[in-house]
Parts: C-alpha cells; sequence; structure tokens
C-alpha cells in the first residue's frame, strides 16, 4: 500500500488538483487581536479598518499582524495615496520578516450593524486575489460589557455564486436553498502566543485575583446598551418594513399585469374567432409591442436578507445581554437577602 | 584628578525628578515579535517608539516598530529612511502619535549589571577617562548617512577601542537629550545604545530609551525606561548619563482581553458572554471566600487583626445600599420583568423574521 503511493508518478502528483479544505478555524495572535483593539478604541464612534496579514494554512487561517488604515476623504486623488500607503507598509514590514501575506481585513463596528451591501462588494473585490479571505469585525461599544466582541466572517460559497450572476429572485433561491441564514458564516476564533509573549505576560499579569473586565462584567447598568440595541432593531423593522412594501407592490402590480395579459389574451381569442369565421389569418396570440406584456423585473432580495441578518443580530446582542442582567440581578438579590 | 583646569563635574539630577513612562502592552507585544522574527544573525533588535507625552510630563508610549539594523564590533548602522518612511506611514493612521524614544534588547557581552548605574562608577570611569582624555578622538563607525558630531560618546568608544576594558561601556555613554524613546531589547545599555540614542535625540528633543530583557537573564523579564542626562565638566561635553525612570505598565487593553486569553500559547475559543460571566462569578465567590475566612482567623484570634483591612471590609459591605425589603424587592422584579419583556420582543421578531422570509421566498404567483 505505502508502496505504491509513493511510486505515484511526480506528473501524476501534479496533476492532481489541490483540493481546498475548508476553513474551519482562524487562529490569530494576541499581538494582532490587541493592534485591532487598539485602533477600533482610538477611534471610536468613527469606523475604521485595517489590513490582516498571515498565512493560510490548510484549514486554519493564521493571522499574525495587521496594521490599519488611514481614514480616507472621499476623494479621487486619495484612492491612489491609499493604494500607496499599502504598498509601503507591505514593503517595510517585509524587511522586518512579518509575513507579508494579506489575508483579510478586519473593521469596527458599532452595536454589530455591519451588513451592508459594501461589506459583500469589498468581499468580492478581495476574493477576486486572494483565495482565502476572511473579515474580522470588532465591536468596541461591547467590551464596556467586558466581552471580547470578535467575530471572523466569510461570504458562503453558494452565496458568492449567486452574487455573480447577480440573481437574486425568489426561484433561484429556492433552487438554491439559501435563505438569509446562509449569506454570511461565522468561523470559530483561536487565539495564540508566541512562548516569549506568554513568558511576559504571565510575569506582567497584577496579582490581583479580579481584572478589569470583570469589574464591568458585574456592572449592573446594562440600560443604555440596551436602549441603543432596541433604537437599531426599530429603525430596522422600519427598513424592513419598507422592503417588504416594495415586494408586496410588485406583486400587486404582477398580479394586476397578468390580469391584463389574461384579459387582452381572451380579446385576442374571440378575434381570431371571428376571423376564422370570417376565413381570414389568426392574429398572433402574442404582441410583445404590447407593453402590457413588459416583463415587470423582480425587485433584489438582498437588501430584505442584509437587513434580516442585522435584526438577527441585534435580537442575538439583546438575548446575551439580558442573560447576563439575569445573572447580575440574581446575584444582587442574594447579596442583599444575606 | 589629572585635568589641570580647574572644573567641577556637574551631575544634573533635577530634571529626571518628575519624568515617568507609561507603556502599553502592545509596544510589549509588538517588541516581542519582532524580537522572535529577527534575521538569524541578529542579537537584538532596535525600533522606534511612538506616543505622546502627557501634561504632566508623562511619557505615553503606545505604539513601535522595529527599524532594521546591522551591528558589528564597532558599529552600529540603523537603516533611517526604513525608520522615516514607517514614520510617515503610521502617522497617516494616527497623526497624534510621534516619536517618543527607541528600544533595543541587551546583548550578551554585557557583563556588568547596568542596574548599579550610579555615580560612582562613573567616578571610576571618568577617572580612566581622564587619562586618555588627549588621544586622538577619531570618529568611529559613522551611522548611515548621518550624524557628524558624535562628540564625547565617540571618544569613549575609542577609549573601549584601546582596551580600557568593559567597565565603560554601560552608563558611561551618555547623550544629554530630553527623553525621546526608542527600545531596545536587553538588560542594560551598551555604547552603541549611544549612538543610537544621538540619533534619535535628533528627530525629538528627549528621547526616552526603553530596554526588555528578552533573555530573561535575571529570571524574570524586566523591562526598564531610561532618559539620557548631560554630563559636563565645565563646558565641556563629556558625556550623558542613562538613568532609569519609573516605568508603569498600562495594561488596560490587556485587561480588557483577559490575562487568560494573553497568558497562554493558544486558547481555543473566545469566550462567550455567558462564559466569561461565569469565570467573573467565580472569581468573585473566590474573594468572598478569602474575606470569610480571613474575618474568621482574625476573630478566632489565628492572625493579628489589621485595622485598616478591617475598615475597608466595613466599608464595603456598607455599600450595599440601605433599601428597605419590599423596595429592594420591588426594584429587582421590575429590572427583571424589563429584561424578560426585551426578551420576548427578540423572541418576537425573530419569529416575524422567519415567517417573512417564509413568505417572500416561497410565495409563487401562478
Amino acid at each position: 500500500m505505502a508502496a505504491s503511493s509513493t511510486a505515484r508518478s511526480f506528473l501524476q502528483v501534479a496533476a492532481t488538483e489541490e483540493v481546498v479544505s475548508p476553513l474551519r478555524v482562524v487562529q490569530i495572535e494576541g499581538l494582532a487581536i490587541l493592534k485591532i483593539i487598539k485602533h477600533c478604541k482610538e477611534f471610536s464612534p468613527a469606523l475604521v479598518t485595517g489590513q490582516l496579514l498571515g498565512l493560510d494554512v490548510g484549514s486554519v487561517l493564521e493571522v499574525t499582524n495587521c496594521f490599519p488604515f488611514p481614514i480616507r476623504e472621499e476623494d479621487e486623488e486619495i484612492e491612489a495615496d491609499g493604494a500607496n500607503y499599502q504598498l509601503e507598509m507591505m514593503r517595510c514590514l517585509r524587511e522586518v520578516n512579518v509575513d507579508n501575506n494579506t489575508v483579510g481585513w478586519y473593521q469596527s463596528t458599532i452595536l454589530g450593524s455591519y451588513q451592508t451591501v459594501e461589506l459583500i462588494e469589498t468581499f468580492m473585490n478581495y476574493q477576486e486575489n486572494i483565495r482565502r479571505c476572511v473579515c474580522i469585525i470588532y465591536d468596541p461599544s461591547r467590551s464596556n460589557q467586558g466581552v471580547l466582541a470578535l467575530k471572523a466572517l466569510k461570504l458562503s460559497d453558494s452565496f458568492m455564486e449567486l452574487y455573480r450572476t447577480n440573481n437574486f429572485t425568489g426561484e433561484k433561491l429556492r433552487e438554491k436553498n439559501l435563505s438569509w441564514v446562509d449569506i454570511f458564516e461565522e468561523i470559530p476564533i483561536k487565539v495564540s502566543n508566541s512562548a516569549l509573549i506568554s513568558a511576559f505576560m504571565t510575569e506582567l499579569e497584577s496579582d490581583t485575583p479580579v481584572a478589569q473586565c470583570d469589574y464591568d462584567r458585574l456592572q449592573l447598568s446594562s440600560n443604555p446598551y440596551m436602549e441603543r440595541n432596541m433604537e437599531f432593531l426599530i429603525e430596522c423593522m422600519d427598513d424592513l418594513s419598507m422592503e417588504q412594501q416594495k415586494f408586496q407592490f410588485y406583486y400587486r402590480n404582477l398580479s394586476r399585469q397578468q390580469a391584463q395579459q389574461q384579459a387582452w389574451l381572451q380579446k385576442r381569442r374571440s378575434e381570431n374567432m371571428a376571423r376564422k369565421a370570417a376565413g381570414e389569418e389568426p392574429l398572433p396570440d402574442e404582441d410583445p409591442t404590447n407593453p402590457i406584456f413588459k416583463p415587470i423585473p423582480e425587485p433584489s432580495r438582498l437588501e430584505s436578507f442584509l437587513i434580516t441578518n442585522q435584526i438577527a443580530n441585534y435580537c442575538n446582542q439583546i438575548n446575551g445581554v439580558a442573560g447576563q442582567s439575569f445573572n447580575r440581578l440574581y446575584l444582587m438579590k442574594s447579596l442583599h437577602d444575606n | 584628578m589629572a585635568n589641570g583646569d580647574r572644573t567641577v563635574l556637574q551631575f544634573s539630577t533635577q530634571s529626571t525628578a518628575n519624568f515617568s513612562a507609561e507603556v502599553h502592552p502592545l509596544v510589549i507585544f509588538n517588541i516581542c515579535d519582532c524580537y522572535v522574527r529577527r534575521p538569524d544573525q541578529a542579537e537584538r533588535v532596535i525600533g522606534t517608539l511612538l506616543g505622546s507625552v502627557l501634561s504632566d510630563g508623562t511619557v505615553d508610549i503606545r505604539n513601535s516598530y522595529a527599524v532594521p539594523h546591522t551591528e558589528s564590533a564597532d558599529q552600529v548602522a540603523l537603516d533611517i529612511e526604513y525608520h522615516h518612511n514607517l514614520l510617515v506611514s503610521h502617522q497617516k493612521v494616527n497623526p497624534k502619535e510621534v516619536i517618543v524614544g527607541w528600544q533595543n534588547q541587551p546583548t550578551e557581552d554585557v557583563e556588568k549589571d547596568s542596574r548599579n548605574s550610579g555615580c560612582w562608577k562613573l567616578f571610576s570611569q571618568v577617572g580612566s577617562f581622564l587619562q586618555y582624555a588627549g588621544e586622538d578622538a577619531r570618529i568611529t563607525g559613522p551611522l548611515q548617512g548621518r550624524c557628524p558630531n558624535y562628540r564625547v560618546s565617540s571618544t569613549l568608544l575609542e577609549i573601549e577601542r584601546c582596551r580600557v576594558g568593559r567597565a565603560f561601556r554601560e552608563d558611561a555613554m551618555l547623550s544629554g537629550h530630553l527623553p525621546e524613546t526608542r527600545y531596545s531589547t536587553g538588560l542594560g545599555v551598551t555604547g552603541r545604545s549611544a549612538l543610537i540614542h544621538d540619533f534619535y535625540s535628533r528627530e525629538v528633543p528627549n528621547p526616552v530609551h526603553l530596554t526588555v530583557d528578552t533573555g530573561f537573564r535575571n529570571g524574570e523579564g524586566t523591562i526598564k525606561a531610561y532618559v539620557s542626562v548631560n554630563l559636563a565638566l565645565g563646558d565641556r561635553q563629556l558625556a550623558s548619563q542613562f538613568q532609569e525612570i519609573p516605568l508603569n505598565l498600562r495594561m488596560v487593553e490587556a485587561e480588557l482581553l483577559g490575562f487568560d486569553i494573553l497568558k497562554t500559547t493558544s486558547v481555543d475559543k473566545l469566550p462567550t458572554d455567558l462564559e466569561g460571566m461565569e469565570v467573573t462569578m467565580q472569581r468573585l465567590l473566590a474573594l468572598i471566600d478569602d474575606i470569610y475566612k480571613y474575618v474568621d482567623d482574625v476573630v478566632e484570634g489565628r492572625v493579628a487583626a489589621d485595622n485598616s483591612i478591617g475598615r475597608f471590609i466595613s466599608d464595603t459591605v456598607a455599600a450595599l445600599p440601605k433599601l428597605s425589603p419590599p423596595a429592594f424587592d420591588k426594584l429587582v422584579n421590575d429590572s427583571l420583568q424589563d429584561q424578560l419583556l426585551l426578551l420576548y420582543l427578540s423572541s418576537i421578531t425573530r419569529t416575524q423574521l422567519a415567517l417573512a422570509e417564509k413568505l417572500n421566498t416561497a410565495a409563487q404567483i401562478l
């Protein structure tokens, strides 16, 4: 068995296509996480982005370093500057032996409202050049609650194909069995640190058994956060209802058009009967020039999917925070009883 | 002193009194990472520190990057163009961060314990120096592309080569400038550090020199910060002295993350909200247990009572708000009901979403 497998010729090995193992986990270094946190926190509430560098190994995507992007004005000339900046940073980092490989980008968000069309477009741009890329989303507002809100996202493959053909009609989606949960795939994150850093951190760790994040978690007031979450949720529901109204409008138009078509068809048929009776050529059954036959474009469902995703996200967050609050309230209760 | 003029060696002790430095964990991570990735023949890493100087004189070190350099026995070459390029790039993102100094790691040939950078050592060194004061001060290895003015630091290096001995290497190298910051890995300051400090002092008025001992020479990782102070003999610049300044570690971000994540070499997954809550509760429980035990011990006489701790404990217990039980219950129940309401709302929303989606995609016009 072993002999036969090693006896495969070089040609055979070279000819077999590399099987792309699915991305299972994203491994980030503590350094990259700290950099992301620092950058996002400094500029919050503005939204910032940056580039991730690392290695793509098998089913693990390793992120070893990152650098931030400067805030870009909406100006045409600055586009070239942005590209120059990126090249410059990569070149400089290469000289100090940092992995020079782009594996994705990171961006900050507020309360989890990151599902936008721009995100998808950026993904598509990146996907053209890099085989596997990931987007890391960091939410600095949740860090005040003592939670590290770091998520790694990837567009699912089926969604990407659909996006390329730009076809979001109901038919297609039903075919592929694609619903709004399938757009983004969340990938679990693993954190790794070099031994030197662990040694340092172990030593520099303060001696108190309780850290700042514990204080944050035990804070009783989560009301402002919940309020903002609810506000965002309400806005999103408004957007969703607008989208649904669009659909309703479309359906109404479609049914109206179909009724018109039927009526016209009936008329044609009766005309044809009359003509046949009179011995003339029957007129064609269809008339492409008649405006009632013009197909009405179906509105794309992409927006509604994205909004649905947002809403689901908010709901999840609310659930999480509510869970934490329950814990805290019961804790308070028992403290008081004693 | 052998010198004919009657001059007085002045030690300026004033300016370093109020300088201290605060370093963010990111800087340490960066330095360690660069050290691990250094090219094989380099024994240490040199880089620039970025940050700002706060209003009370504290230097806040927030970011850093490594600068490629080459070292040989008697010269150091720093890639200045690289340094400037990267500085410009960083400032595009964060214009408020300016150079505050430099860093490096110590090399293996620093024998003396440079933590005793006291004045007495300097006396012995200055004595020997003055014997050689007459020698021609040849300029040693130039810093790549710059630095025409070496002053005494190069003379002293020259003296090294005249086999005065390693006693000169550390802290005898002085360049008198305000703290600018740069980092270096290693314990102590070496002769080459002076040249580099020179270079950085041209960039920023007061460089701070940070050393990070990655070799764990003393069994622990030491991070030290130095500023340099001018030593003048009359009106002749003798040397500058590297004086250590107090260094605080601002670990707020690391704490946000949780040292648990940063300490181990790998964490399998990030803790979710509820898991984090669990950990916090456990810690709280442990704390309460400790206090209980302490109070029990004191009451039974096993441990001597410490009044200040007792006061702390009573303050803590008194911090619980004094509410009558019905009022407190009402408060708790109100909050509970609010949270339940929100949970209900979010569940309803999700149901609505599921329905809407079914309707949207499943509907067909027949």
